[in-house]
């Protein structure tokens, strides 16, 4: 027998939950939901735009009749709940239904607050909540003209901008100094109201509400200093109160909201609470962003999975009015013990804030240009360390060349702007599935578009969108679960392995509690490398679970054939070598014969079931794997240095080669490049390169970090050696430590923008007791795996997965 | 009239793992997941073409190598959000063989 779950309150965190909760445990209860609103579920962050008339209340509704019937939810529509039995676990409803209850959960909202001023019952005095108060704002503005809108805020500015849109004379009464003053600064709250000013928006700023006057109706608001406006409608929005009515009387511990542990459960450990009706930790929240990150540990505990907790969200505000960009997150006012940097453009209408704290990011509001806010807002969540970015902080993110879609400026994109170059997704496709389907994570956007799914170099992009689009109600989550078959991110799984020394990925998901049996692609590779990196002795690589080139050792193309592409060490190669690749070109008719970006030769069109045979006529001239298709060291590019140069200061050749020899074969996070230029004049751009050799006279700079693909980053120089053995020693500590502590796919570049280059250098350059360390379980990985036993060899020869080259069966 | 093909044993396919069964012009990609059970599907992807056998193999379904669209093996449908059909055949297993309906 199923258990039974009632869910009071129909709203976007109650079903947000029985979302997350029918995904993950689909057949556990019986699910009965009451909403006192005679709708189905709706999008409530999207009722600006329906008050603007940019969209119908169809097109913002979530989950409609079909919904609750397809999966089995019983709804009561306009039906509020008045009691709740708690010994007899019955809830009562007003239609004088009662049901019974295994698990109770309580997504009640919240309630404008309305302030008690004499006359505040008359009327034509609303609060700007639900459908109900946006249709009578447009019916107002049908007949009459004016409209009062109480509280510069977040709300009454969106209120306050759609009755304009509506045709109304709108005046904005703020009791503070400056308009959203919980979400902006004095300077940038003054740009805002100077903008909206233009826009026709009329402000009675440090003013104070005593008495709304009218005869049957509104009719006129006077204020503390004696002054009066003469108005049709008066939309309070001066902050939410969560709704506990319920909850208090039914004896549920209460503060400002019903008070509820890390797991969203409350004082009766049958019941749930989520959403705006809440108190966790102190905090209240009113905006949408969190309830995402509740409703899914809410989901875990009532599927008795019991992983999972809440900490709180860090929010972060957008403000969705046309023509004004503004965005804020975190402590942006700062106090004594921190420092700002403020860059102020008056004529461009920019002012942009970072507040910092020990080098840490713990704020910032941004007005005019906001691009940079959702990597900002990133850094702040992630507590990276900005000490080495902090002279081109201000100048964002996108000052470094940016590969695929150039410019950046989300906001004054045309829809038909391509937004993702790979999967040809538009600026119009992103926000319309955002609307239409409802999706607020960059995860559903991924899924329903593809957008930013293949390379991922516009993800910027995409959660640019998002905020645009959803405004304050988007917030990124704070640490990303690897995918969906677990709650928990890279770091964490990771940290597991080694401490519970987890060596196989049946191990893992076992102890870490994995959704499902088997994972998914995404996690699988990820999961596949972590055990293998961490534990290269005891685990066994798990073949099924790595992508198709790595086990077919070629690249797939796109029309199902592969490409081969053996090694040239150092981008040397014999007239033998070449003679043999021609043999093989000509063998097997190979058309297209491609010198690859990292000085080595690429055949293409290659059946699978000649890979075998075409690598043991490469093997026979002394030709081995590139690893051209792996998540490993690629390739050393090189020039030629002092043995031929006239300019040359080392044996760049010489020493490309004994790092190749040295790194070949390892697996890594994400591919990995290196080159060594004989003088700085750079010749093999070893500062694009994740590790880069430059010669100089008295020795070796070393470089790290470089990457010339999505975003180019030039490398940074981590320092100068005078020896070859050197040179070696820290490459192979450089590679180890990215190997054990950057994330799965996640190049050198990004993964040193995370956690500083300061933090790599003082590891391998500062602490030579570390760097030896690091080189020694360098080495040791790469002859415990056996990794320089070549690849191709042993599927030519030795029979290693043969299954794979050969049809099970050939008939007809 | 439906025949049906003895194509090779269970473990000629590695758990989780797939083979390519030639029949003609036609691949079909013949899988094994974890329960030791088998699918059976035309080796090409609804979206673009991409070899499924080629994909990773997980529960009953199988994520193209190529976009990483996911395929249910059941029935050769793509896994929502997608859209898409590749053709199925059905499969049964008698005495640890393999057996594929072609029609």
């Amino acid at each position: 027998m199923k258990e039974k779950l009632v869910v009071i309150g129909n709203g976007m965190a109650g079903m947000r939950t029985v979302e997350e909760l029918l995904e993950i445990a689909p057949d556990k209860y019986d699910i009965t939901v009451f909403g006192a609103e005679p709708y189905g579920n709706y999008n409530r962050i999207l009722l600006s735009p329906v008050l603007c008339g940019e969209k119908t209340i169809d097109e913002i509704m979530l989950n409609d009749d079909q919904w609750y019937e397809d999966n089995n939810i019983t709804l009561h529509k306009g039906v509020k709940v008045t009691d709740v039995n708690r010994k007899a676990c019955t809830v009562t409803a007003d239609d004088g239904t009662t049901i019974d209850y295994d698990r109770l959960l309580i997504s009640t909202g919240s309630d404008p607050f309305i302030i008690p001023v004499p006359g505040h019952d008359l009327p034509g005095v609303i609060g700007f909540r639900d459908i109900k108060d946006v249709d009578t704002m447009i019916e107002t503005s049908k007949s009459k003209k004016r409209a009062v809108v109480i509280g510069g805020g977040l709300l009454g500015l969106e209120a306050a901008n759609g009755l304009i849109k509506q045709g109304m004379d709108v005046t904005v009464i703020h009791l503070m100094d400056w308009l959203m003053e919980r979400q902006m600064d004095d300077i940038s709250g003054e740009m805002l109201k100077h903008s909206l000013e233009e826009q026709g928006m009329k402000f009675k700023m440090k003013a104070s509400t005593t008495e709304i006057l009218g005869d049957g109706k509104v009719e006129k608001i006077v204020f503390a200093d004696g002054s009066e406006i003469e108005t049709d409608l008066i939309v309070m929005a001066v902050g939410i109160r969560p709704n506990i009515e319920l909850a208090k009387k039914i004896g549920l511990h209460c503060e400002r909201g019903i008070v509820v542990n890390d797991t969203l459960q409350t004082y009766d450990p049958k019941i749930y609470a989520i959403g705006e009706c809440i108190e966790h930790r102190g905090m209240v929240y009113g905006l949408v962003a969190p309830l995402f990150e509740m409703a899914k540990v809410c989901a875990n505990h009532l599927a008795e999975y019991g992983i999972g907790i809440y900490e709180g969200t860090i929010t972060s505000t957008k403000l969705k009015v046309t023509g004004i960009d503004l965005f804020s997150a975190g402590d942006f006012m700062g106090d004594e013990t921190t420092e700002d940097i403020v860059v102020r453009d008056a004529s461009r209408g920019v002012y942009k804030k970072i507040v910092i704290k020990d080098e840490k990011i713990l704020g910032a509001v941004l007005y005019g240009d906001t691009i940079d806010g959702a990597w900002y807002f990133q850094l702040m969540r992630e507590g990276t360390n900005i000490s080495d970015i902090r002279d081109a902080l201000m100048f964002g993110q996108g000052h470094l060349g940016d590969s695929g879609h150039g410019g950046n400026v989300v906001a004054n994109m045309s829809d038909d702007a391509e937004i993702c170059g790979c999967n040809g997704v538009s600026k119009g496709d992103v926000v319309k599935a955002i609307t239409v389907k409802g999706l607020f994570t960059l995860e559903e956007v991924r899924a329903h578009t593809k957008a930013s799914s293949s390379c991922g170099s516009c993800t910027g992009l995409v959660e640019q969108i998002l905020e645009s689009t959803l405004g304050g109600d988007y917030a990124a989550p704070e640490a990303k679960p690897i995918c969906a078959c677990t709650d928990h991110t890279h770091d964490y799984v990771r940290e597991q392995i080694r401490k519970q020394k987890l060596t196989s990925i049946s191990d893992v998901y076992k102890k870490l509690n994995w959704k499902n049996d088997d994972g998914c692609a995404a996690c699988r590779m990820s999961v596949n490398y972590y055990v293998i990196s961490t534990w290269p002795e005891e685990s066994k690589d798990d073949y099924q679970s790595r992508f198709i080139n790595e086990r077919a050792h070629a690249n797939i193309q796109k029309d199902g054939t592969y490409s081969v592409i053996p090694r040239m060490w150092g981008g040397m190669t014999t007239p033998k070598e070449l003679r043999a690749i021609a043999n093989v070109a000509e063998k097997f008719d190979l058309d297209t014969v491609h010198v690859t970006g990292g000085q080595r030769i690429g055949l293409y069109g290659v059946k699978k079931e000649e890979l075998p045979l075409i690598w043991k006529d490469l093997n026979d001239e002394g030709l081995v794997s590139g690893h051209a298709y792996g998540k490993a060291l690629r390739t050393v590019k090189t020039c030629v240095g002092k043995e031929w140069c006239r300019f040359g200061t080392q044996d760049s050749t010489g020493i490309g080669i004994k790092l190749e020899q040295l790194s070949w074969g390892s697996w890594m996070p994400h591919k990995f490049k290196m080159a060594a230029s004989g003088c700085p004049r750079n010749c093999a751009e070893a500062t694009i390169k994740d590790f880069g050799v430059v010669c100089v006279d008295s020795g070796y700079e070393l470089h790290i970090g470089g990457n010339g693909g999505i975003a180019v980053r030039v490398t940074d120089l981590l320092t100068k050696v005078e020896t070859e053995e050197e040179v070696l020693e820290y490459a192979a500590a450089f590679c180890q430590i990215y190997r054990e502590e950057a994330r799965y796919l996640e190049r050198t570049a990004p993964w040193i923008e995370r956690v500083g280059f300061t933090y790599v250098k003082e590891s391998i350059v500062d602490d030579a007791a570390k760097r030896k360390e690091l080189a020694e379980r360098f080495k040791f990985s790469q002859e415990v795996t056996k990794s320089q036993d070549d690849p191709w060899t042993e599927r030519s020869t030795k029979g290693v997965d043969a299954h794979e080259f050969v049809p099970l069966k050939v008939i007809g | 009239m439906s025949n049906w093909i003895e194509v090779g044993a269970v473990d000629d396919i590695p758990v989780l793992g797939a083979r390519v069964v030639k029949n003609g012009d036609v691949d079909i990609a013949v899988f094994r997941n974890s329960n030791n059970e088998v699918f059976a599907v035309t080796d090409s992807c609804p979206h673009k073409q991409g070899k499924l056998s080629q994909g990773i193999v997980h529960d009953k379904s199988v994520t193209c190598p190529l976009h990483n669209w996911k395929i249910d093996l059941t029935n050769g449908e793509a896994l929502a959000p997608d859209e898409g059909c590749t053709g199925h055949y059905a499969t049964k297993i008698e005495s640890g063989k393999i057996f594929v309906e072609i029609k």
